[in-house]
């Protein structure tokens, strides 16, 4: 059996292939690239196209294994769908864990509040979940077609979530690898992924890179997210172990928004110069300037990249418009605006939530990523003695430079880089490379689950009109609970109300370490943050009728595939019960 | 597969299939349309290209066709568990179908090659746009500022689906030697060789060699001939 390791990104998704004899590698990925063209590229672009039979003929979205196709993703879904934003979903991972929106329905492609409003029903419409699973379907349906012999669904398969998933993310990236086709998956924290690319290509060498104390900051800076993690390395007898001690907010902020600020700029001094440009060429110009960027940012720049940016018709002659983005430029927007020099202390800045807020990707409004960092460092009270990037931002020296001589101003001594795998590979490559670790070849990270996790509990005491009665939070799975073990509670006195739907708030800690399961912790607590509610409905049945108070306890089970399940047991034994994520729109 | 899915994939293939243009619908195994006998036959340019893909799809097809037919079987067994009555498979599996359908000549599969190579340097590297435009009242600069753009797209249809080298190596301007036993195609004399090889001389162009070409899979039902459609933006 084969091992695939999929990387299924925000912007882009990767694939690759270990458990051979051969050293994990990346798989090209067989997609359409124009019209009526299909050819192979690194990676697969996390874009899904639903056009109509007039925008776009469904002979030119077949694929060499499929007839015509009402859909595309890909690289074609990407730029075709640039001048058909209504039909273009993008960032379905994003919308995944977004608990302001109804995951399972099918709001995407998103038209915003005003357009729901308007009751639009034109055009098929999908699901987060539905989105993430035609991803994953091409990806199998690519291997599938260049490995008749070794069909995806009969190898061991991982996917790679960010660390950050809460776990109706999580479970619903398994609904999206079931609905793929892809019965049995395994999660894995991307952040880890990358840090096993780094122990993959490194070999034995690694435990020459790092000692026991060091702290290794993976600093994955995506297209449209940035995540961060700290892996601790330990002495187990005379052996290196690595833990993953803490991990980052999911934080909606990346490349794309450091292309965009720089196509801003290139497009105010083309409007100065009293040139105007349409919705194409301003495309055009992101485009441009994701290539200027790359240049000036990358090794030995320029003084200044020119920016031309054809006329739209049929003649190019003339209608050329010509701007320079100047390294002074790419400094002061880029690495200043995006990676400023600040303090230890410093902290992203929130924007107040206004009254009535749109639905929509909580997008970061502190666009400084350097702030964020240092905010998360901050939060969990450790300092990096290395670090390790990753996302395709991260491939840019000037960036890194930055990023790590922060790092050592903050702590005061050298911070190391680690050389890791390709930047837009590393977490396929890692997550295939898991899948021999889970063999026995290589050494693991401990983990568990990233944080704590409480269901509310009402206390009772004496009614006070116009209050609520305040709610505890009651610990049932502490923070690192491996894969594949369970924790009971101590007993306390819980009932389930048959034939009703009984519903748990929900919530989660990063930073709370020392509870166990039972701890009762007030529900405004710092740190703990509500998720989506969990529910159980439990069947008047045999004995039990409607009404009947059930006593039950409380078990936390963390699956082998990485999901977190809750359950209910009878303290009779007489049944067992296990509670469902709601994924129920409720307020953001 | 899950069953929603593959309920949804069918669901478009039968919309599509009973949407078919006539002269698409002929390719398929049940529309039994006779063949057409000869390329010059063809009434438009889009027929040609149509079986051009097919003997491209050739070559896949012994690969596919064990996968396809136990994907067949599975399909059909689950379509058979399905309520819906509509599982007629008009758009079958594209792999199915080139053994039934009559081998392209040489010539026609390489000018569907070509025309989609031209459709890729337009759309990348707005080549046609370029070669079409009169430019010879155009100042330097303007011209220049359009070539650094065509320039750099068609550059990019190069490096992604090109591998082109040198034929000779070395410096041009320099001297050569022409070994025993060369290929007059790759090598041109040029001037009068005396007696047999090794030939002394200087070498003037390295030549160029495309040492792999991986063209995009080029999609059935596409009319090749318009290498760059006609784009209207719809008013709001």
């Amino acid at each position: 059996m084969k091992i695939l390791g999929i990387d299924l990104g925000t912007t882009n998704s990767a694939l690759a292939v270990a458990g051979d004899e051969q050293p994990a590698r990346a798989v090209p990925i067989m997609q359409v690239v124009g019209p009526g063209e299909a050819a192979e590229r690194p990676t697969l672009p996390s874009f899904l196209l639903l056009p109509s039979e007039l925008e776009v003929p469904p002979a030119q979205l077949q694929l060499p294994w499929s007839g015509p196709m009402r859909y595309a993703v890909g690289t074609f879904a990407r730029e075709r769908g640039a001048e058909l934003p209504h039909r273009l979903v993008s960032s379905a991972k994003s919308w995944l864990c977004n608990p302001s929106i109804e995951r399972t329905a099918q709001v995407l492609p998103f038209r915003g509040a005003q357009r729901e409003l308007e009751a639009e029903t034109d055009g098929e419409r999908v699901s987060p979940v539905n989105a993430s699973a035609r991803y994953l379907a091409h990806l199998r349906a690519a291997w599938d077609d260049a490995n008749p012999d070794d069909p995806a669904d009969e190898q061991e398969v991982l996917v790679t979530v960010p660390a950050s998933f809460d776990p109706v993310a999580r479970e619903l990236t398994v609904v999206a690898a079931r609905e793929a086709g892809l019965d049995r998956v395994t999660l894995l924290e991307e952040p880890q992924a990358a840090f096993y690319a780094y122990l993959a290509a490194r070999g034995d060498a690694w435990r020459q890179d790092l000692a026991p104390g060091d702290v290794v900051l993976v600093c994955d800076i995506g297209g449209g997210t940035t995540d961060f993690s700290l892996i601790e390395v330990a002495d187990a007898g005379g052996s290196l172990a690595l833990e993953r001690i803490a991990v980052g907010d999911h934080i909606l902020l990346g490349g794309d928004n450091m292309d965009l600020a720089l196509a801003a700029l290139a497009g105010k001094q083309l409007a100065d110069a009293g040139k105007t440009i349409d919705a194409l060429q301003q495309r055009a110009l992101v485009h441009a300037c994701r290539r200027a960027k790359e240049t000036l940012l990358g090794p030995s720049p320029p003084a200044a990249v020119p920016i031309s940016i054809l006329g739209r018709g049929s003649k190019l002659i003339g209608g050329t418009l010509k701007v320079e983005v100047t390294r002074e430029q790419a400094e002061t927007f880029l690495v200043d605006g995006f990676f400023p020099t600040v303090g230890a202390d410093a902290r992203a800045t929130r924007r107040r939530a206004a009254g009535l807020r749109e639905m929509g990707l909580p997008y970061a409004h502190d666009p400084a990523i350097t702030r964020h960092l240092a905010e998360f460092l901050g939060r969990f009270g450790r300092m990096p003695t290395a670090v390790l990037f990753n996302g395709g931002v991260m491939k840019a020296p000037r960036l890194q430079g930055r990023v790590v001589e922060l790092l050592r101003s903050w702590c005061g001594r050298d911070v190391r880089v680690l050389e890791g795998a390709d930047p837009d590979l590393a977490v396929a490559l890692g997550a295939a490379h898991f899948g021999e670790v889970r063999r026995g070849q290589g050494v693991r990270i401990r983990g568990g689950t990233a944080r704590a996790y409480y269901i509310g509990i009402e206390s009772s005491m004496p009614a006070i009109p116009g209050f609520a009665p305040p709610v505890k939070a009651l610990c049932v799975a502490p923070q690192g609970l491996e894969e594949g073990s369970s924790v009971a509670l101590p007993d306390d006195e819980l009932g389930l109300v048959v034939g009703e739907n009984v519903t748990f708030r929900f919530f989660a800690a990063a930073t709370r370490k020392d509870d166990q399961a039972g701890t009762l912790i007030d529900a405004d607590t710092e740190g703990l943050v509500e998720l989506d509610p969990v529910e159980k409905l439990v069947p008047a049945e045999g004995e039990r009728r409607a009404g009947d108070l059930v006593p039950v306890r409380l078990e936390a089970h963390v699956t082998e595939v990485g999901t977190l399940e809750l359950w209910c047991a009878a303290r009779d034994s007489s049944g067992r019960w296990k509670l469902e994520y709601s994924v129920r729109e409720r307020d953001a | 597969m899950s069953r929603a899915l593959l309920a949804f994939i069918c669901f478009f293939r039968i919309l599509f299939g009973k949407k078919l243009p006539p002269d698409a619908a002929k390719f398929l195994p049940e529309g039994a349309a006779p063949p057409k006998a000869l390329p010059e036959a063809a009434p438009k340019a889009r027929e040609p290209e149509k079986k051009a893909e097919k003997a491209d799809k050739a070559d896949k097809a012994d690969k596919a066709d064990k996968a396809d037919k136990a994907d067949k079987a599975e399909k059909a067994d689950k379509a058979d568990k399905k309520p819906e009555p509509a599982v007629e498979r008009p758009a079958e599996r594209p792999a199915e179908r080139p053994a039934e359908r009559p081998k392209v000549s040489a010539a026609q599969h390489h000018k569907d090659g070509a025309l989609a190579l031209l459709a890729l340097l337009q759309r990348e590297g707005r080549l046609v746009d370029f070669l079409t435009e009169a430019i010879d009242d155009a100042p330097d600069d303007a011209i220049g500022a359009a070539v650094r753009e065509v320039h750099r797209g068609c550059r990019k249809v190069f490096d992604q689906y090109l591998s082109i080298e040198p034929v000779m190596p070395g410096e041009e301007g320099a001297k050569a030697s022409v070994p025993k036993g060369f290929d007059p195609a790759e090598i041109r004399l040029i001037g009068e060789a005396k007696g047999e090889p090794p030939y002394r001389g200087t070498l003037r162009h390295h030549g160029w060699r495309v040492v792999d070409a991986k063209l995009p899979a080029l999609a059935e039902g596409v009319d090749r001939a318009v290498v760059a459609p006609a784009e209207v933006e719809l008013s709001a």
